[in-house]
């Protein structure tokens, strides 16, 4: 059976310091639109919480074009950007997430495990 | 249907134009930047791009009510709140009344993960809603090239710029993008070849530790624009741009006449002293009365109610009132009515420019009728010499256009070779008086010259001045065989001329009695005449009667005695015969 991926809880969005009782990872991601690079960058976040934070992990996908006010707060330049906005400190990554190497490096998943352990 | 299209009219080729409201500047342009086009200002570091970006915004508001749209990826928002209120611009109330917008874009190399391919469309849909939630018609990009240092991959930054600038005259506003000045190009990332509509350059040079800003048109595709490099500066109200050439010779000319508070000097001019809105230099060596000359013009001023600015380069106010007191020129009470204001300031204290600028400031403040420089020289010796000419330039074609009346003085070393170094500003100058000093007879005397006087009959002849303790007054020197004459030599001169008057004074008195007495003796000897020609009269008359009866008693016993001989002839008439007797009488 397929995973589904977690939902996102907005209380954990909104206070990433106390998010949410397992305490591993929020991940945001900013897109515009439905273009390809939307679909790439998202399809591969899905894929990252399943297998490599095994569904630890709050996901919140924003689409500017949706919510624009969003993309000001978040100081959102490029598209898409995913933002790890818990374990401290943000980190931002900006493309389609397609560079495996990049990604797994930007995301820093050695301290979202520690964070978790904790 | 009609109606719909009124403005129309003008010819389509015409650009329309967005006023910047930044003073000069919109007279270089012919009107603004390329309404609905972005415009490259690049410059280097702290050449003022970013005031000149905010001011765009700020006047578009106040002036235009034009909303506009501040985005910078340098400054925060609060850093650039605090950096324009120190030119007076209040953004945080214009943002509170939705007319100003700020956006800090945050880019930060080191929080930045390429991770493939991206796109910079939150930077567009920010943008985007910045622009449409107040309604902006004004856009600034300050400055763009911070995405440069902040994302990795240029390829793709070159090709969003590129979209970005197309979006903008899309979307119809006027945008100014800042760059900073690159090595070999205008800027340092090559924007000016997304940016192809209006270019400015704008300049901090340092001349003789003096620094001046400039501003330049590099460009405006399809309009007219003032190509050189004007000075420009950053005030305490904002920019301005001070054109030099772009001013026409077309203002207009008051006709009044003012008096100089010297009356023999207007009987010098004409009888009737300047004109108004003129320009008047005032030459002369060191001590010869420049200052006092200046200060009786600003007096005579105040008594007619005219309001006077004095700015002095030389005197503080305080001394400069107590030194014209010593002549019994009082200038305090008009300091005090508020009809005479001083600016004093040492002309080192700041540039040119700066100088230029307060200036101005305190003329718009003070709208005053007169303005007096003393010494304009001091002041020109704060830049070059062509930099001084230029600033001089302006400054009188500022006053001529408010039809201000100006009185400069200046300072020459003495001799003649610097009289003519002073041509070049004459020039500029309406009217031009010489104040000079005569040496000899071991004294130094003082002697005025109209050198010149636009427009007005004026005396060519040289006055001595003089300065007592109840003010000036002009002399005529005195010009005679021996050259020309002055302080006690003149004096002298006096006294001699004098001393011949009074002997051919006592000479002719001395002959008009003696004439006098020769008219009497004469007058007697008529007298005597006269009386003995009355008596010879009375001789005659009494001859002629004795004559008279002698023959009348003739005739008769003639007469007689011939009737009583019965003659019938009468022989010879009887009066003849009286003459022969006559004759017959004196001949013994």
């Amino acid at each position: 059976m397929k995973k589904r991926p977690p939902r996102t809880s907005i209380r954990a969005v909104r206070d990433p310091v106390n998010p949410w009782p397992l305490r591993t990872c929020v991940l945001r991601l900013f897109v515009a639109g439905a273009s390809v690079r939307s679909h790439q960058a998202i399809l591969r976040v899905r894929e990252l919480c399943a297998n490599e934070l095994k569904g630890q992990c709050a996901l919140e996908v924003i689409d500017i074009y949706q919510q624009p006010g969003l993309a000001r707060d978040s100081q959102i330049l490029a598209t898409p950007t995913l933002i790890r906005e818990f374990p401290r400190p943000i980190r931002r990554l900006i493309g389609n997430l397609t560079n495996q190497a990049q990604l797994l490096a930007g995301l820093d998943l050695g301290s979202v495990r520690e964070a978790a352990l904790r | 249907m009609k109606t719909a299209r009124p403005r129309r009219s003008r010819p389509p080729s015409r650009l329309p134009k967005c006023p910047t409201g930044i003073q000069g500047l919109d007279e270089i342009t012919g009107g603004g930047l390329p309404r609905g086009r972005p415009t490259l200002v690049c410059g280097g570091a702290g050449c003022g791009k970013t005031l000149f970006a905010a001011e765009f915004l700020v006047r578009g508001v106040v002036q235009f009510n034009e909303p506009g749209v501040f985005m910078t990826f340098e400054e925060t928002a609060v850093e650039l709140r605090a950096n324009v209120a120190s030119l007076g611009f209040d953004l945080a109330s214009l943002e509170r009344q939705e007319k100003i917008l700020i956006d800090h874009v945050h880019v930060e190399r080191s929080e930045i993960h390429e991770t493939g391919d991206y796109d910079l469309e939150g930077l567009f849909v920010r943008l985007n809603l910045a622009i449409d939630s107040i309604g902006a018609k004004r856009v600034v990009l300050d400055t763009l090239e911070a995405l440069f240092a902040g994302l990795p991959n240029e390829a793709i930054l070159r090709a969003e710029l590129r979209r970005l600038f197309r979006w903008l005259k899309d979307k119809g506003v006027t945008a100014i993008i800042t760059a900073e000045r690159g090595r070999e190009q205008l800027t340092r990332h090559g924007m000016e070849e997304y940016v192809s509509d209006c270019v400015i350059l704008l300049d901090h040079r340092v001349n003789n530790q003096i620094a001046t800003r400039h501003l330049r048109v590099v460009k405006y595709r399809g309009a007219l624009h003032g190509t050189n490099e004007f000075p420009f500066l950053i005030g305490e109200k904002g920019i301005s741009v001070l054109p030099i050439t772009s001013l026409a010779l077309n203002h207009k000319v008051p006709e009044g006449r003012i008096p100089t508070g010297i009356p023999r000097l207007d009987a010098m001019l004409g009888g009737r002293g300047f004109f108004r809105g003129s320009s008047i230099l005032l030459t002369g060596t060191p001590g010869t009365g420049k200052t006092i000359v200046s200060a009786n013009f600003a007096q005579a001023a105040g008594r007619r109610g005219e309001r006077v600015l004095f700015v002095s380069f030389e005197e503080s106010p305080d001394q400069l009132i107590r030194n014209m007191l010593s002549i019994g020129l009082r200038l305090e009470p008009l300091v005090r009515r508020g009809l005479l204001r001083f600016h004093s300031a040492r002309p080192s204290l700041y540039g040119l420019e700066m100088h230029l600028a307060t200036l101005f400031k305190e003329i718009a403040t003070f709208r005053p009728h007169i303005v007096i420089v003393d010494p304009v020289t001091s002041l020109m010796e704060a830049g070059t010499d062509f930099e001084g000419k230029a600033m001089v330039t302006r400054l009188i074609d500022y006053l001529k256009a408010q039809q201000i009346t100006s009185l400069f003085t200046s300072l020459t070393q003495g001799g003649h070779a610097l009289q003519q170094s002073e041509a070049s500003m004459s020039s500029l100058m309406d009217a031009w008086l010489l104040l000079q000093d005569f040496e000899g007879n071991g004294e130094r005397n003082r002697v005025l010259y109209v050198l010149k006087a636009r427009g007005m009959a004026h005396s060519n002849q040289i006055r001595e001045f003089l300065i007592s303790n109840r003010g000036i007054d002009l002399v005529d020197a005195y010009i005679g065989p021996s050259g020309v004459l002055t302080g006690s030599a003149r004096a002298a001169q006096d006294s001699r001329e004098q001393a011949e008057a009074l002997t051919r004074q006592q000479e002719a008195g001395r002959r008009k009695q003696e004439l006098q007495r020769h008219r009497a003796s004469l007058e007697r000897q008529i007298d005597g005449l006269k009386s003995e020609h009355e008596a010879g009269t009375d001789e005659l008359r009494q001859i002629d009667e004795q004559v008279g009866v002698q023959t009348r008693l003739l005739s008769a016993e003639r007469t007689e005695l011939g009737r009583l001989r019965q003659a019938d002839v009468p022989t010879v008439p009887v009066s003849r015969r009286i003459r022969q007797t006559k004759s017959a009488q004196h001949s013994p």
